[in-house]
């Protein structure tokens, strides 16, 4: 048996992003040991690259804005697929969780009279969004990490976490991973585990995603015997860069737009306006005129269709291409030029300025951006009690993009920065609750750690196999062209099939070199999570015959009643046992079963019922 | 950098000249590749992973120069290899990455740098002023645009420690470190002494114990900055100004020395930082023993 060392804490919290941050702070706070483990280092996770803002019905920019209508954007943007309560108190929580941050030191932009400045987003009634120009994810994490540092708790950088631990009653009692740097195995025991590991969509070719968003949390749930709910809603953003190719996938924020960006095709023509959907006729613009004279004055027209959700702004990018109209490079025209003049430019999009300049040589303030929809968010994920975030596994919390519901079938932008404090910190509590409340020594099971160690280390001891890059490419390739932003039943089916095929050729990497820092073996103990990942969303997809959010299909182009009252809950049988599939429990018996959505309050219905 | 000339080698090849070895020592390889459009350092880098060397040590992210974790030095200059366009660097020449060379490696093009998270947790925090009963009312504090934009500047920071690397106080000085903050930690204290909240004052900590008087405003740092954060100018100058007027303006000396100081005293605002708690940072090599940096004869170049 390797040998590894072991550290011992109540609450230990797996992702040091966002919400793995705002969960530290608050079991720290409750004065629980509390241990934060990362990937990467301090400071760089996946929340550095959000820009747009976070959304809080603060009031500041339009009084009238409370938690109800943000209450009501949410669920009507996740196509009603949402848990309610989340959607509830992420409403209802966020303006404090967004004040909070700037007790903590953060410098958001400033209304006139000295207030926090709010910005227009697709899918927001009113202007919600609190940012920083377009680096807000930078400003929430830097203070967040800053906060953490104040507050002494410990960081564990550069750790990899491959499995949880539970003791003999099925309660997470821990986890176990290797130290990147040196390759050295290490163990955490835990009163109570909280997963905020982030999103997926590393599985794509083209993505918004960094390397780390590989499902981890997500999969380690599953295995454990946690539930999934809606992995098929996953979010192909509209504005990712398309050219050049080594930047494919790359975001262009959304503030493009809400700051009055418009979007080409190859005719010169604003195409939205062809693509309005019934369900938000009411609330969008008909004319050109009518959306311009809304950017100066919410209350002179209707929203302009560039600020749709981004399920349909997506769709119909997709369509444009198809129909012939798209950009020299497999995209459309995004237009802020002729919209902005270049301080304007420069001042309110600094980074998206800076992106095009040094990456693309396209200066936008002269020139449009040629864009196109990239894998961008996972609204499924683990099933989460709203109130304390607890996964069906006792002792196992998850918050963030790896938890599942707070946001249906397709996510609004801002919510995500918005929904990880919130439940970032309800995560540090119904953690900190339960250790606290837990009795009795805490237990690993030496098997378990062996187990995870030993599937770890195997490709070491094997020689001629495959190339984890190798599998990790014609992954990528299989999931963009099978399981992208238009499915259809035929190629899920064939999805499934190519999964197969990897997770065999998975059991048969081999590796060189050593243990110390070796992107070849961290990628390795990736592809687990990946491919279990990505089986998961294809059969969410094949079984949701509808048309709904992030999830559109081809064969089945419309969305269906009964259909939009059930979330698919994916589970594996723990005691399967391992099928010999990368090591882990049988990810082949993952079962798919459609179980209704939580039923709203009429209290809440009847925010649906007003005028828009 | 994709500034003035842009060459395009597309169809053609190049040679990545890339250092590999460990603490205990290396040297640099040669990896021909082909050339690719639009391509970044990383993405060779990558490339040169997926097919010849699967275990070549090279940290990054978010790949859109947004987290600061590529930092390497490109040709001799401290650069972002996510930033780094193959087509602005001499067409036909040799590529050369080598890691950052103030911090001691760990793989590759890997470094420790656990040394800036260290300097970090020694900085006072952030300590704001109470709200005003006008601010409980309307929820938050306020504060002008114009007064937020100073320290916005040193916010933008994404820490990719490049102008701690070309600090020529700490490189090839590695008995500076314990005594000295670097351009980093400058900015950041100045974020902090500048923002409109704040009540920490920072000033005799910077001179007594962060080496603030030990820069000389050669602006290296700022040159490296990928953020294009004027670290020398906005932030170092203004500091080594502030710090001059506490210490040797004879009115503010008495000023002190017969006024109820309202600020906390550096001694105060010390111990209120959390360097006496748990360490916040564990890097596993801590544990073992990090050799020092190699020495100048045998460090990449």
């Amino acid at each position: 048996m390797t040998e590894y060392e072991t550290h011992d804490f109540d609450v230990v919290i797996i992702g040091a992003g966002g919400a793995g941050l705002r969960a530290a702070i608050e079991a720290r706070s409750m004065g629980l040991r509390t241990a934060l483990v990362c990937k990467s280092l301090l400071g760089k996770a996946h929340t550095v690259m959000a820009e747009g803002g976070a959304a809080a019905a603060l009031g500041n920019v339009h009084p009238e804005d409370n938690w109800k209508v943000h209450f009501r954007d949410t669920m009507r943007g996740g196509k009603m697929l949402n848990n309610w309560r989340m959607a509830q108190l992420h409403a209802q929580e966020s303006p404090d969780r967004v004040r909070e941050l700037e007790d903590w030191g953060a410098l958001f932009d400033r209304t006139e009279d000295g207030l926090i400045l709010q910005r227009d987003f697709g899918g927001h009634r009113y202007a919600r969004l609190a940012h920083i120009g377009d680096r807000t994810g930078l400003e929430l994490i830097r203070t967040l990490q800053q906060k953490a540092v104040a507050d002494g708790i410990e960081v564990f950088m550069e750790v990899k976490v491959l499995r949880l631990l539970r003791d003999a009653d099925g309660v997470v009692s821990g986890v176990v991973g290797y130290w990147r740097p040196t390759g050295e195995f290490v163990t955490f025991t835990a009163k109570a585990v909280v997963l905020a590991t982030g999103g997926i969509g590393r599985s794509w070719t083209y993505t918004t995603n960094s390397w780390e968003s590989t499902g981890d949390g997500v999969a380690m749930a599953l295995w454990a015997g946690a539930d999934l709910i809606d992995m098929e809603c996953v979010q192909f953003h509209p504005t990712g860069m398309v050219w050049p190719l080594s930047v494919r996938g790359l975001l262009v924020t959304e503030a493009v737009r809400g700051d009055g960006g418009v979007l080409r095709n190859s005719e010169g023509k604003r195409f939205m306006f062809d693509y309005i959907p019934p369900m938000f006729a009411a609330e969008t613009a008909q004319t050109e005129e009518e959306g311009d004279r809304w950017y100066d004055d919410h209350s002179a027209g209707q929203r302009p269709p560039e600020l749709l959700p981004r399920d349909e702004v997506a769709r119909s990018i997709n369509s444009e291409v198809k129909a012939g109209r798209g950009s020299p490079h497999g995209g459309v025209f995004l237009d802020i030029a002729s919209r902005r003049s270049a301080e304007d430019i420069r001042r309110r999009l600094p980074s998206m300025y800076h992106q095009f300049k040094e990456l693309a040589g396209v200066d936008i303030t002269a020139e449009p951006m040629e864009i196109g929809p990239t894998c961008h968010y996972a609204m499924g994920g683990i099933r989460v009690e709203a109130d304390t975030t607890a996964t069906t596994v006792a002792g196992l919390f998850a918050a963030g993009e790896v938890a599942g519901g707070m946001h249906g079938a397709n996510r609004l932008g801002g919510n995500s920065l918005s929904d990880l404090l919130v439940f970032g910190r309800r995560a540090g509590v119904g953690a900190a609750e339960f250790a606290s409340s837990r009795t009795g020594k805490v237990s690993v099971d030496e098997g378990q750690i062996a187990a995870a160690v030993d599937a770890a280390i195997a490709p070491f001891l094997r020689e001629n196999g495959e190339n984890p890059y190798d599998i990790q490419h014609d992954l990528q390739a299989t999931m963009q062209s099978l399981v992208g932003i238009i499915r259809t039943g035929s190629e899920l089916d064939e999805a499934i099939g190519k999964l197969d095929e990897l997770e065999e050729r998975a059991t048969r990497v081999s590796l060189s070199g050593g243990q110390q820092y070796n992107p070849g073996w961290n990628l390795t103990t990736d592809l687990p999570s990946m491919l279990t990942v990505s089986r998961c969303t294809t059969l969410g997809a094949i079984n949701r015959k509808e048309s709904r959010g992030g999830h559109t299909r081809d064969d089945f182009p419309k969305p269906v009643a009964e259909l939009g009252l059930v979330n698919f809950v994916q589970r594996v049988a723990t005691d399967a046992g391992s099928d010999g599939v990368v090591g882990t429990p049988s990810i082949r018996s993952i079962s798919a079963t459609p179980e209704p959505v939580p039923v709203m309050p009429d209290d809440l219905k009847a925010l649906f019922e007003e005028a828009p | 950098m994709a500034d003035e000339t842009v060459h395009d080698n597309a169809g053609g090849e190049v040679t990545m000249r890339l250092w590999r070895g460990d603490p205990s020592g290396g040297e640099f390889a040669d990896y021909v590749m082909p050339s690719v459009e639009g391509e970044v350092v990383l993405d060779v880098i990558h490339r040169v992973q997926a097919t010849e060397a699967p275990d070549l040590a090279c940290r990054w992210n978010c790949k859109a120069g947004k987290c600061g974790s590529c930092s390497a030095e490109i040709n001799g200059r401290p650069s972002l290899m996510c930033m780094t366009r193959m087509d602005t660097l001499p067409p036909g020449e040799t590529v050369t990455v080598a890691p950052m060379r103030s911090f001691p490696i760990l793989r590759d093009l890997v470094t420790d740098v656990s040394y800036n998270y260290e300097v970090a947790k020694r900085i006072p925090p952030f300590s704001p002023r109470d709200k005003t009963a006008d601010e409980r009312e309307a929820g938050g504090y306020r504060m002008q645009q114009i007064d937020v934009e100073r320290s916005q500047e040193f916010r933008k920071c994404i820490e990719c420690f490049l102008c701690q690397d070309v600090c020529h106080v700490i490189r090839d000085h590695e008995e500076n470190k314990t005594a000295y903050a670097g351009p980093r930690f400058f900015a950041r204290s100045a974020e902090l002494e500048m923002h409109p909240l704040d009540t920490n004052d920072r000033r005799e900590l910077l001179q007594q114990e962060q080496g603030l008087g030990k820069c000389n405003i050669t602006k290296c740092c700022t040159e490296v900055c990928p953020e294009h954060i004027k670290i020398t100018d906005n932030a170092i100058i203004p500091l080594k100004e502030r710090v001059v007027d506490a210490s040797y303006d004879p009115v503010a000396w008495l000023g002190r020395k017969i006024r109820k100081r309202r600020k906390l005293t550096p001694a105060e605002a010390a111990a209120s930082s959390p360097a006496a708690g748990p360490p916040a940072v564990q890097p596993p090599l801590a544990v073992e023993g990090i050799p020092q940096p190699v020495s100048a004869d045998d460090a990449p170049r």
